[in-house]
């Protein structure tokens, strides 16, 4: 890891801030094909996020946060992620979290053909991301 | 010439409007600060948005899709931004003026209105109006755009509209502010100002795209509209502050002009007052010796 010609350029951009801009040597994140881990020299490639967490692995340890949606720019020797919702695990509450997912849970166990499934799979799917980063 | 008195009365009211122009002067002054850095903060986002679909609409010869291929003959739908409020000079009507004197034909369009000064210019002129959406422009969140953007999107696959237009107030800087209409969908490949500064980057950059460049249109088309959209609501609402400060200042200093004509008129009146009661004393004094 001390090895500085492993790391990449790492940025992090939402529509009000830049969340994070550093050098790391490796990223995970959740996508629409599962879960990749990203290390330098990867080919160019764009990705859709799912909800999950965010890894960044540097020179001061890992960070960790909690990222529902956006895409992802992978370059040889940046990455860039365009990220509509991103939240540090201190800005999260966790008992919203727990709430928002017994709520999901319940919804898709009714399995109520009224209610919008897709969209019930992905406020649990946040909810999660959210604890999961959390703990 | 006017009495004393009138052109005391005058003189106080004006000064009363100068009070409340500074004051609006001052307020609007202070939301532009927040709204600027807003702005600001989130350009970094749209340029990349930009630049990413744009490496993707390089390939659009081989993506076939209704975003990309308009197939439908519904109405022109236009998000048009404007203030909820007046007295910022011609920031209002400079949107009002795009719409009215542009090249879309009222009959073709339907308009989507944030902005209340921008809804009753528009049900005025006979417009066809969608829902209203001017809570949003009080303060732009994204998730009001996510909002919006779904329910554009859902009309034009649905076929009701076929083309999406966004009208908005772009802020180049404190004093100068431009509006712009801009096509967002069918997306078309350089079309747009903001192209200015993304293009020199390596667009030749061979992208891979997974899922396919198809699926990941589908899903990225969605983010990047969401993201102008929110992008012209902050640009907007900078534009708006900035413009009404200008407004205000000017007014604020009119307003001095004035007052300072008014005192001269006002002093001399009383000089002249003063002077035929001298003349009238004296010519008394005389009559009588």
């Amino acid at each position: 890891m001390a090895d500085e010609s492993r790391n990449f350029a790492l940025r992090i951009i939402t529509p009000d801030r830049t969340f994070f801009k550093g050098e790391a040597s490796m990223v995970e994140f959740n996508t629409t094909e599962g879960q990749i881990g990203v290390y330098k020299d990867h080919i160019p490639m764009t990705v859709i996020i799912k909800p999950g967490v965010l890894k960044i692995t540097s020179q001061e340890g890992v960070k960790k946060a909690a990222l529902h949606s956006g895409f992802v720019e992978i370059l040889q020797d940046s990455i860039t992620i365009l990220a509509e919702v991103i939240e540090w695990p201190e800005e999260i509450d966790e008992k919203r979290a727990e709430a928002a997912k017994e709520r999901a849970e319940k919804l898709i166990r009714e399995h109520n053909p009224q209610t919008d499934m897709v969209r019930a799979e992905a406020a649990l799917q946040r909810a999660i991301a959210r604890i999961n980063v959390i703990h | 010439m006017a009495s004393m008195r009138d052109i005391k009365r005058r003189k106080s009211s004006i000064q009363s409007t100068q009070q409340i122009t500074k004051a609006m002067k001052l307020v609007s002054t202070v939301k532009l600060q927040r709204s600027k850095q807003h702005a600001i903060d989130s350009r970094d986002y749209f340029s990349y948005m930009y630049r990413t679909v744009q490496s993707m609409l390089a390939k659009a010869g081989t993506i076939n899709h209704p975003f990309v291929n308009p197939s439908g003959t519904g109405k022109k739908a236009v998000i048009m931004i404007t203030g909820n409020r007046g007295l910022a000079g011609g920031y209002n009507s400079n949107v009002i003026k795009l719409i009215t004197r542009g090249e879309l034909r009222k009959e073709d369009l339907i308009v989507y209105t944030l902005g209340r000064k921008g809804r009753e210019a528009m049900s005025r002129y006979g417009y066809e109006l969608a829902d209203d959406y001017s809570d949003m422009i009080d303060a732009p969140e994204y998730v009001d755009a996510m909002r919006l953007c779904a329910v554009l999107l859902n009309s034009f696959r649905s076929g009701e509209i076929s083309e999406i237009y966004l009208a908005y107030t772009r802020f180049k800087n404190t004093v100068v502010h431009e509006p712009v209409l801009m096509k967002l969908l069918p997306v078309e490949a350089q079309e747009n100002e903001t192209a200015e500064e993304t293009t020199k980057q390596e667009v030749s950059v061979p992208m891979n795209f997974e899922p396919r460049e198809e699926e990941a249109l589908e899903m990225i088309i969605p983010k990047y509209i969401t993201s102008l959209i929110y992008g012209g609501m902050v640009e907007s609402v900078a534009s708006e502050n900035g413009a009404r400060m200008q407004a205000m200042d000017s007014a604020t200093s009119n307003a001095a002009e004035m007052i300072d004509k008014l005192t001269l008129q006002y002093n001399r009146v009383r000089q002249g007052s003063i002077t035929q009661e001298l003349t009238e004393i004296i010519a008394g004094a005389e009559a009588i010796s």
